[in-house]
């Protein structure tokens, strides 16, 4: 599609130029097209002089340059090799800029995933150490790219000064074919040497095929922005910041309403809950008890010391008769102790776990009790109590039992004694012997 | 030529909508509709985003490292191959966001504060993807874009039509092809380009990290972030010709994509093609030379097992299908390549799919070992982004430069003449 325009376009526009070219070698290069527009013309902005090959370019731009010219540039529809040396460009700044930019790509992606993960949220994964640099490494790299092409990119539209959708020289017809196959050069009236005469002449005796004229618009209705772009400009912007104070309005107000249920079924699913209403029992409730005169297998409990830690309705002070107290036991429960009671009471049982660090330091919920110290009153309780706790929960905690079986509850409660022990005996704790071969070790 | 387009468009057109009603259907009922279960939890989803995101890779590879290689044959595809990129990483990414289950709470994996105080845990191959994947996508958008500057600026000074003259013209920036703009354009190209390579081998090997860095048999190899690259750049390129050789008919692009621009293309597919069959092979001989009985019995049972038949298919056409490009005349046959590059295409979504299916239906736990089959809203979304790819392939090449206007001139004679030697 494309191709078939441009081939009717190339034989219109050659055309063009086999009019033009002889009429302009001697005038100013006014043609027909442009005479109607005269009338609003203001100040001379510069003269646009098109040449028939990228070679006859580079000569012109060689000889604009050696005569002196600053103010100029050389138009093509594609980069023209040798012109950058031909018209005297320094080389552009941007690839500093671009490692300036994938410098700070690489600083920011690893302090992105620092400041998340080894500062903001020390997530604790399987005990690995929280700042491990492999890992990070592949997203500081995509950070570095992205960087780099967003500096690439804008940088090199800025440093082009685009975008500028307007140009005095978008006024010429001519320059339409620089997107096509015009090679044309450009000196701006504002260059020291500029002459309306002497300027055109040179252009001339450079091998130009036309030289014309480019004044800026006289009209102030046409060299000011139309207002209707004021309007769009204001109503999007407008509207753009509508979602904001959407926002804004939700956060500092209160609403009773219930929230938006958009996935209806998700919300509300097609299910009995144990406390809803149902119609399929008399007594209407859905949780059903248990029948009458029966328990489920396993739960004959009829050692209540064992099971309850009760004795005739009391908490018994030391272990269940089948409870034997011994160094695997103690092993044992070390270990269920770490698993299920640790992330909240902390290893020591001082009530400084992983989640009640987090805890403190967003300012939500409360410190679990420190279970060691006899001073804050959990150590001191008998053992039936703290084997109670463990199944059944107390004020926040929720209960163990359904988790842990009832062996590794008194494991757990032989354990925390022991945990007590280690960190608050007292010297009476000692009989004399081991005492005065205490005090012996130590000089 | 646009009767044909607009049929092509209707169907289109249809294939997107179905995928949509597919999407809405798994997005409302939740991921359950698909065939996925509690063994292979990832499947047709994943599957479908390792392909696109592999086909992506070619436009890639084109507009950048041939860019570096000096290729000039590359200026007559690049442009509709980088805008392939843009498209199939779209399509890639929608599988990963409805696979979360809740994708309107996709955005939670961005970095921000938030009243839960939850930060990404950025040790996970999966936060990996997101930031590869977002930049790989901005990154092949302004490429794209930045090539299309100066063609817009052509198509605005052509346009005829107010309305057209100003839209082309807001679009094209303003561009006037000054030589000092076209220096640093040039400048930031090459930087582009330089950039987009790395680019390029990190996305894909990103992507085989979600597996390689797993414990899982078949998974768990360091040989997967060259061959999936490699394998990217293969089906990549299958796509590319697949896309291009209707293109060149339907729209008088003969004199531009040229039959031996075709050729190479199938020269590159065979290469990448023999990659992919080398890796196929080193993977077997690993499995035997780490003595690792969980390996060997993944291995055995991807060719022999229950899944057998997606194996075969793998084999037969990403490592038999391109034997035949070493005949001329099969690389210059545009039926002969059209057939054999769907088949590559075939080949390599049955690669994906034995490496994730196959895999995860045989775990370490037998108790745990199932089967899979799709559900029809698996085929249905897979359906539906190619769709949508093919829509936004049309659309683009009606109202956009399809050919990199400007670089061709800059390959003709013509543009050589500044230079005296």
């Amino acid at each position: 599609m494309e191709t078939n325009e441009n081939n009717d376009h190339d034989e219109a526009t050659s055309a063009h130029a086999g009019e033009t070219s002889p009429a302009t070698g001697s005038t100013s290069g006014h043609d027909g097209a442009r005479a109607s527009s005269n009338s609003d013309e203001g100040e001379l902005y510069g003269v646009l002089a098109e040449f028939d090959s990228p070679g006859a370019l580079v000569k012109a731009a060689r000889k604009v340059k050696d005569a002196g010219y600053g103010d100029f540039d050389c138009y093509s529809p594609f980069p023209v090799h040798g012109i950058d040396e031909a018209m005297g460009i320094k080389r552009t700044i941007l690839p500093v800029l671009v490692f300036c930019g994938g410098i700070t790509g690489t600083f920011l992606g690893f302090l992105l995933q620092w400041y998340c993960n080894a500062s903001a949220w020390q997530w604790n994964v399987a005990g690995k150490p929280v700042w491990s640099i492999p890992a990070n490494v592949p997203i500081g790299f995509e950070t570095t790219i992205l960087l780099s092409v967003f500096t690439t990119f804008f940088g090199m539209w800025i440093l082009n000064k685009l975008p500028q959708v307007w140009h005095p020289f978008f006024r010429l017809d001519r320059f339409t074919k620089v997107t096509d196959d015009g090679f044309m050069l450009g000196i701006e009236a504002k260059d020291g040497r500029f002459d309306a005469v002497e300027t055109k002449k040179l252009l001339e005796s450079a091998g130009a095929i036309a030289v014309e004229e480019c004044y800026l618009d006289a009209s102030p209705a046409n060299t000011k922005m139309p207002m209707f772009i004021y309007g769009v400009i204001i109503c999007t912007t407008a509207l753009a910041l509508v979602p904001f104070a959407l926002v804004y309005k939700a956060r500092a107000s209160h609403s009773k309403d219930p929230h938006y249920h958009i996935f209806g079924d998700m919300d509300f699913q097609a299910k009995v809950k144990s406390d809803q209403y149902n119609d399929l029992f008399a007594d209407g409730r859905s949780n059903r008890g248990e029948i009458s005169g029966t328990i489920p297998r396993g739960w004959l409990n009829d050692d209540t010391s064992y099971a309850q830690g009760l004795e005739n309705g009391a908490w018994i002070t030391s272990f269940p008769t089948s409870v034997e107290v011994s160094r695997d036991l103690l092993r044992r429960g070390k270990q269920r102790y770490e698993i299920y009671c640790s992330p909240c009471h902390g290893v020591d049982g001082r009530g400084a776990g992983m989640v009640a660090v987090r805890s403190q330091k967003i300012g939500q919920g409360i410190l679990p009790r420190n279970l060691v110290d006899p001073g804050a009153g959990v150590i001191t309780q008998p053992n039936g109590q703290l084997f109670n706790t463990i199944s059944n929960g107390n004020n926040t905690m929720m209960g163990y039992g359904a988790q842990i079986p009832v062996a590794d509850r008194w494991a757990i409660v032989a354990y925390v004694r022991a945990l007590e022990r280690s960190q608050f005996a007292a010297g009476t704790d000692l009989t004399d012997a081991e005492r005065s071969a205490a005090m012996g070790a130590t000089p | 030529m646009p009767k044909a387009w607009f049929i092509a468009l209707g169907v289109a057109l249809v294939l997107a909508s179905i995928g949509a009603y597919c999407i809405y259907h798994v997005v409302m009922t939740g991921i359950g509709a698909w065939g996925n279960n509690n063994s292979v939890g990832w499947a047709w989803d994943i599957t479908n985003f390792v392909w696109w995101i592999g086909i992506g890779h070619a436009g890639t590879l084109i507009s950048a490292i041939l860019y570096l290689m000096r290729q000039q044959w590359r200026t007559s595809i690049n442009r509709a191959a980088e805008a392939m990129t843009i498209f199939a990483v779209m399509c890639a990414g929608i599988f990963p966001i409805i696979h979360t289950g809740r994708p309107w709470l996709a955005w939670w994996m961005i970095p921000h504060p938030n009243d839960m105080q939850m930060w990404p845990q950025f040790r996970s191959p999966l936060m990996w993807d997101v930031f590869a994947i977002s930049t790989y996508a901005t990154t092949s958008i302004l490429f794209w874009y930045m090539g299309l500057v100066p063609d817009l600026a052509t198509f605005r000074d052509r346009s005829k039509t107010k309305l057209k003259q100003a839209i082309y013209g807001v679009l094209a920036l303003g561009w006037r092809g000054s030589a000092r703009q076209w220096h640093r354009y040039e400048r930031a190209y090459l930087i582009l380009a330089a950039l987009s390579t790395p680019l390029v081998l990190s996305v894909h090997s990103v992507v085989s990290f979600d597996f390689a860095t797993s414990l899982n048999p078949g998974w768990h190899t360091t040989i997967f972030p060259p061959y999936f690259v490699a394998g990217a750049i293969f089906s990549g390129f299958a796509m590319v010709m697949t896309l291009m050789i209707p293109a060149r008919y339907l729209f008088g692009l003969k004199h531009i994509i040229k039959a031996e621009h075709i050729e190479a293309m199938c020269k590159v597919t065979l290469a990448t093609g023999m990659m992919v069959g080398f890796a196929y092979s080193v993977e077997f001989f690993i499995a035997w030379y780490s003595g690792s009985e969980y390996e060997q019995f993944t291995f055995i049972n991807r060719s022999t097992g229950p899944f057998w038949w997606s194996w075969l298919s793998m084999v037969t056409c990403n490592v038999i299908v391109p034997q035949f490009f070493w005949f001329k005349k099969c690389r210059t046959n545009p039926w002969i390549i059209i057939v054999l590059c769907l088949l590559i295409n075939v080949g390599m979504w049955f690669e994906r799919f034995v490496i994730i299916a196959t895999s995860l239906s045989r775990q370490f736990l037998p108790s745990s070992w199932s089967y899979y089959w799709p559900t029809k809203y698996d085929v249905g979304v897979f359906i539906g982004t190619m769709g949508l790819f093919l829509t936004l392939f049309l659309l683009f090449i009606r109202f956009l430069p399809a050919v990199a206007i400007s670089e061709v001139k800059n390959t003709l004679p013509e543009a050589h003449a500044g230079k005296d030697h």
